[in-house]
């Protein structure tokens, strides 16, 4: 995308963004929550966020990685594992890129 | 808390400046859209030219969740004048959501709620906004081939496992996936559009299957 694109991207971003932010608050009288919204609502964010981050983690140039040794596989797993110990954002961050970074480094995957 | 919120913000800083989008835009997107979750997830495609509105549906996607605050706010801020309403809506992160409503459980307007809304979202916006910025200037600074814009993938993951409360979105989570890399072929980046479809659609399926009485 040329940094036009991206600027009105950005544009459309925070739009929608705020939208999803006030959209119960606009109207004056109360909105009743519809049921399929209710329904949706439960796997609509889990899965966009999903479908962003699997194909970055064992695609490269948009095919499936054919080794297993690929930092990135192990970065994740690090991350994951975890992720389920301590429940905490960062540490699963910080630890993630850490491995990523060593076996990148120290073993050139 | 504010720590907390800070070193998340300089890490998703730094998965922004890495996301290939030039400092003065990625600092525009820090201020304006100000939830950090839906850009690292627009990130990604917009480095790989997807269509604006591939990315605008899945900003929206993920920020459906305000949806659900800004219904629950409503007893709250309803007797505001509705410029109000839209300004304090921007406010409205998962923090200060959950902090007002350790506050004030009762779903009743009650005198002090708006300034309490405002003290703790000044403070916390201001901490996320100078915390994003720092990484975004860090980011810059590091040279690209280390790979830290696997730092954005990470925190990504990290957001995805959050979401994960039951079975349920567990198979959701799974099916988009799988769908997600299956459909890569497709053009636009569709295959975002088509594994949110399909995981939506089983995740209803399955929680529906599990618990009839609750159809």
């Amino acid at each position: 995308m040329s940094n036009t694109e991206i600027f009105f991207t950005i544009l459309g971003m925070a739009a929608v963004t705020q939208l999803c932010r006030c959209f119960f608050l606009l109207p004056k009288e109360d909105l009743p929550m519809p049921r399929w919204l209710q329904e949706g609502l439960r796997y609509a964010p889990i899965a966009a966020l999903m479908a962003v981050v699997a194909p970055e983690i064992v695609m490269t140039q948009g095919h499936l990685i054919h080794t297993w040794r690929d930092a990135r596989l192990f970065g994740a797993a690090t991350g994951l594992a975890f992720y389920v110990w301590r429940q905490d954002l960062l540490t699963t961050i910080v630890t993630g890129t850490g491995v990523m970074l060593v076996l990148r480094f120290g073993l050139g995957w | 808390m504010s720590i907390g919120i800070s070193a998340w913000g300089v890490v998703a800083g730094v998965a922004i400046a890495k996301g290939g989008i030039s400092l003065p835009l990625a600092i525009m997107m820090s201020v304006l859209v100000s939830a950090g979750s839906s850009q690292l997830a627009a990130l990604p495609l917009i480095s790989s030219d997807a269509p604006m509105w591939v990315v605008w549906a899945t900003v929206a996607c993920v920020n459906l969740r305000f949806l659900v605050y800004s219904f629950q706010y409503r007893p709250y801020f309803a007797h505001l004048p509705r410029s109000r309403r839209v300004v304090l809506s921007y406010f409205m992160g998962d923090t200060i959501f959950g902090i007002f409503l350790r506050r004030y459980p009762e779903p009743k307007r009650e005198p002090g709620q708006v300034d309490f809304f405002w003290g703790a979202a000044i403070i916390n916006w201001g901490c996320w906004q100078a915390a994003v910025i720092t990484g975004i200037l860090a980011g810059h600074a590091i040279p690209q081939e280390w790979g830290i814009g696997f730092a954005g993938t990470m925190a990504l993951l990290a957001l995805t496992c959050s979401q994960l409360r039951n079975r349920s979105t567990w198979v959701a989570a799974g099916v988009a996936g799988c769908a997600a890399v299956a459909a890569y072929a497709l053009p636009l980046r569709m295959n975002i559009v088509v594994a949110i479809a399909a995981a939506v659609a089983i995740g209803v399926l399955a929680h529906h299957a599990r618990k009839p009485e609750a159809a």
